[in-house]
């Protein structure tokens, strides 16, 4: 259950994001969602790619600042209250969120996830029978 | 061991007897030979026969770079022309360059003198040294190459650059000693690991690393990336290159080869010789070279001079690691800085690499300093407040050190430029 995100350190400049969008593309990797935190100074490419163990290598390869993290991704209705009924057993579970980003496809959405504790997060979501997704089905999307 | 232990370990009065024999030498033969020390010698009111012992010295003018760039190329040789065997010249970053020329007899001195800093090193005729400064008008590749071949020990003349080569001549070759700045070291190092070789499979074992300033703690980390005693020499163009003097494996201060330059600390500001142990700015009088003898020669360098015995048995005076070159130094809203102490903050910091680059700049009336710092692999976290608390503690840090407020910015790993010569650490913005 547990998600390998893609993590990229970047300058706060020009061409960056698109130099590691070519990277990844000319290696035949897609991005299935992203988000970018960014301060004044630079910015982190936090993305769920198709072979983020390739992505890794490449962006490496290239001199990029680079690292995998653990993260889960809920599957959700996409509709009003799905999101806080997950996040009220989160917070009864006092389980962290470092940082969150979501995408919709349709009737579902998907809600990436950076809890402290994977594990404590994957297992409370799970007795609370909501539905997480697996690796290999995330990278398909 | 020792390379002239008649000399390395003499007595004080020997010592100043020598000095005072190749000073006096010297004078009369600038006096007579080179019509700039004529007329600055006149200028000044002092004359040949003023000079009696070493003593004698601080009333001797002080000769600075923009004297050799006025006399540009050969006006301060002080032999004609076909006694001139070769010229070296400074890399000359502002301004015309700095030529110097050697005489057979001045080629001689210099071999000897770096065959006698390495011997200090712990190099013996069985060393295969590599020899990866620069060849040509820069000193540190012949200079180097020479002494090397004077000890007797195997040259390996691969110059700078083309670390790819350089590894694999390490590796087949089997060098012991390597000859570079230590910012190359550092590269090596860096790229050793890419390439994910094990430096303790090389047979490398010291290295001889100068032309440019550097920290204890940057000997430190090479001393532990490349499991190698790192050894500090020193030397400049002007007075004759690599070997004025040189660490010996004590690592205690550099020996200087006082019987041929004679050092002084001057405080920079009143240009008064300053009590021994006093830092200050280092002046060299070259008292046996030929082609180009200079007098009281201004370095720039601060440093301090340490006039006890080593433990190592030599008596030739001992100088500091150079705190920076005072040229080098900056100034910003008053306060000294230098780039050896931002590169200590960071090497003494776990989470840091030395890989640093100092922007200056005047916003309205004040100068401002930014300090550039690569993320390293090891150490990027992909929470924004990781990072943020990594550059405030290098701020920190860092503002701690120099007493005056920095902007640090994070950027990414291999965007400072590297090389294979002496590194850019500045970025003046103010001059223009």
């Amino acid at each position: 259950m547990i998600i390998k995100q893609l993590s990229v350190f970047l300058e706060n400049k020009s061409g960056r994001l698109s130099e590691v969008a070519g990277l990844l593309g000319n290696a035949g990797i897609n991005m299935t969602a992203f988000s970018i935190a960014d301060t004044s100074d630079f910015g982190i490419l936090r993305a769920v790619v198709s072979n983020p163990d390739k992505a890794l290598r490449i962006l490496k390869e290239n001199n990029f600042s680079v690292q995998l993290t653990d993260v889960v991704c809920l599957i959700c209705p996409n509709e009003p209250g799905a999101l806080a009924k997950a996040l009220k057993i989160l917070e009864a579970e006092n389980i962290a969120i470092e940082y969150m980003y979501a995408f919709s496809t349709g009737k579902s959405a998907n809600i990436v996830i950076r809890p402290a504790n994977v594990q404590k997060c994957i297992n409370t979501l799970q007795n609370h029978k909501l539905e997480l997704l697996n690796s290999s089905d995330l990278y398909k999307i | 061991m020792f390379w002239t232990k008649e000399i390395e370990c003499a007595p004080r009065e020997i010592i100043s007897k020598i000095q005072s024999e190749r000073l006096i030498n010297t004078v009369n033969r600038v006096y007579k030979n080179v019509p700039y020390y004529r007329k600055k010698m006149d200028s000044s009111g002092i004359k040949p026969s003023d000079i009696l012992s070493i003593d004698d010295i601080s009333k001797l003018p002080f000769t600075n770079k923009d004297d050799l760039r006025n006399n540009y190329p050969f006006g301060t040789f002080a032999l004609p022309m076909d006694q001139i065997i070769r010229v070296h010249a400074s890399s000359g970053t502002t301004g015309r360059p700095t030529v110097v020329g050697y005489s057979k007899n001045d080629i001689e001195m210099w071999s000897e003198n770096v065959a006698r800093c390495l011997c200090m090193a712990g190099l013996t005729q069985n060393d295969m040294v590599q020899v990866a400064y620069g060849y040509g008008l820069f000193t540190g590749g012949l200079g180097l190459h020479y002494g090397t071949e004077h000890l007797g020990a195997t040259a390996i003349p691969i110059s700078g650059g083309n670390t790819q080569k350089q590894i694999q001549l390490m590796q087949d070759f089997g060098s012991t000693v390597i000859c570079c700045t230590p910012s190359y070291a550092l590269y090596i190092a860096e790229v050793l690991n890419e390439m994910g070789i094990d430096p303790a499979s090389l047979k490398l074992r010291v290295g001889i690393f100068g032309a440019e300033p550097w920290s204890e703690s940057m000997r430190k980390e090479i001393e532990q990336k490349l499991k190698i005693k790192a050894i500090d020499i020193y030397g400049l163009s002007e007075i004759v290159g690599p070997g004025v003097s040189c660490e010996c494996t004590y690592q205690a201060g550099m020996h200087v080869n006082e019987d041929h330059f004679y050092p002084e600390i001057i405080d920079p500001e009143t240009l008064q010789p300053l009590p021994p142990g006093e830092i200050g700015e280092l002046v060299f009088s070259t008292i046996s070279k030929e082609g180009i003898p200079l007098l009281r020669y201004r370095t720039r360098d601060l440093t301090r001079l340490i006039f006890d015995q080593c433990e190592c048995g030599r008596t030739l005076v001992r100088m500091e690691k150079c705190k920076g070159r005072s040229d080098d130094m900056l100034i910003i809203r008053g306060v000294n800085v230098f780039p050896s102490q931002i590169e200590s903050v960071l090497l003494e910091m776990s989470e840091t690499e030395p890989h640093y680059l100092l922007i200056v700049e005047r916003e309205g009336n004040l100068d401002t300093l930014k300090v550039q710092v690569e993320v390293q692999e090891q150490f990027f976290s992909d929470e924004i407040k990781e990072l943020q608390n990594l550059s405030k503690k290098i701020k920190s840090n860092i503002e701690s050190t120099l007493g005056i407020s920095v902007t640090v910015q994070l950027v990414e790993p291999r965007t400072i430029e590297r090389t294979a010569g002496k590194a850019k650490r500045v970025i003046d913005k103010r001059q223009t």
